[in-house]
């Protein structure tokens, strides 16, 4: 492990603690040694399986998504009000549509963002990626213009990669 | 009134089973499942705080985890009809793997 | 400023069971709705979205009033767990099932769905 890596050690190790001290509840001596001792295990396992990386250990980009959250909390409840009002309706004025999006994400931590916010938000789906492509199916077709994401695509990116446009 | 919730989403579950029985693909069975399985989780909690005893989350978190990785294992035995299949890391051919 | 935070905390007390069980109902609820919606839409993608009310606001309402209820603080921590938990992992098993069926050519319905045909519009 070189340098590099250090971040993302410390990170999935601050995240396995985290875990650990949330699930048990008892903070006797056996208990949290057996505790430092699993959190080693999984650390060895994770070097020797070789995925403490940016995708492997997310967590220095914690504060990007923390503050990415709320935002994605409120799209999803706009979105659900659209698709009970869909559920509800006696008659059924749903439009399927499959729409392209291209995406500006860049790494594939941004990309896996996107696609999951797209997914995560009901009324959309994202059914393929390919490249900066993403086949998206979308309940309603008037609101699934590729527009329609261009907001997410920008907070999203930001959140992952720290970069992008202001807000 | 937690009661009512458990058995709202009780009654749910019975509901997802008809689409799980009826379904006319083999992916709405197998989304129904996944969606009964979240169901479980949040009806493994509720069943928790009714008889008082919210030691049944840690059971509820297991099975959030089971259910997880049952669902991808099925669908990707589905898609590749195996599997010893790698799942494609960067660098190696398409990335829709 | 001391009187008022006791008086506070127990207000909270009083309010927060019938506040989290109100929660807990309208998250239940919005399950059934879920699954009202996942039997009445014509095809498998569309039937996607209907599942994930149940993934999303559900879960939050559900989890959001058990949090409520809850009467320590590890408890609250497990309910954080789950809730994360789902948050990653509904969206990964969602596009799995969608690709899946893409992949295997299972065509979706396009254009405007009506169940009576009312329109006159080919679907």
């Amino acid at each position: 492990m070189k340098g590099a890596h250090v971040p993302y050690f410390l990170g999935l190790l601050v995240a396995l603690v985290g875990f650990w001290l949330g699930m048990s509840g008892h903070y006797t001596p056996l208990l949290l040694s057996l505790g430092a001792v699993s959190v080693a295990v999984c650390l060895i396992l994770a070097y020797r399986l070789d995925i403490i990386d940016r995708e492997g250990s997310p967590y220095v980009r914690i504060v990007g998504f923390a503050l990415y959250f709320p935002w994605l909390m409120k799209e999803i409840a706009k979105a659900n009000w659209t698709v009970v009002k869909a559920c509800l309706k006696a008659e059924m004025d749903i439009a399927p549509a499959l729409v392209k999006v291209k995406t500006a994400c860049e790494s594939d931590l941004a990309k896996v963002t996107f696609a999951n916010s797209i997914t995560l938000t009901p009324g959309t789906v994202t059914v393929e990626i390919e490249g900066d492509k993403m086949l998206v199916h979308a309940l309603y077709e008037q609101e699934a213009q590729p527009e329609a994401f261009a907001e997410m695509d920008r907070r999203s990116r930001r959140a992952a990669d720290g970069k992008g446009g202001p807000a | 009134m937690t009661a009512a919730a458990l058995i709202a989403v009780l009654f749910g579950m019975l509901l997802l089973l008809i689409r799980a029985i009826a379904g006319p693909t083999l992916y709405d069975r197998v989304l129904a499942v996944n969606s009964f399985g979240t169901k479980t989780v949040l009806a493994l909690g509720l069943l928790g705080f009714v008889m008082g005893r919210p030691q049944f989350l840690d059971i509820a978190i297991l099975y959030a985890l089971i259910n997880f990785v049952s669902t991808i294992a099925i669908l990707k035995f589905f898609r590749y009809r195996s599997f010893q299949v790698p799942l494609v890391r960067r660098g190696q051919g398409g990335g829709n793997g | 400023m001391a009187d008022f935070l006791a008086t506070l905390a127990t207000g909270w007390e009083v309010i927060r069971f019938p506040l989290g069980a109100a929660l807990c109902l309208a998250g239940a609820l919005l399950c059934v709705i879920g699954t009202v919606g996942m039997l009445r839409f014509p095809d498998f993608y569309t039937r996607l979205h209907a599942a994930s009310i149940t993934d999303t606001s559900g879960a939050t309402l559900l989890l959001l009033g058990m949090a409520m209820m809850a009467p320590d603080w590890m408890v609250v921590s497990k309910l954080g767990a789950i809730f994360i938990f789902i948050y990653l992992t509904s969206p990964a098993s969602s596009h799995a099932a969608a690709n899946a069926a893409h992949t295997a050519g299972l065509q979706p319905l396009i254009g405007p769905v009506d169940t009576h045909d009312k329109e006159g519009q080919d679907s």
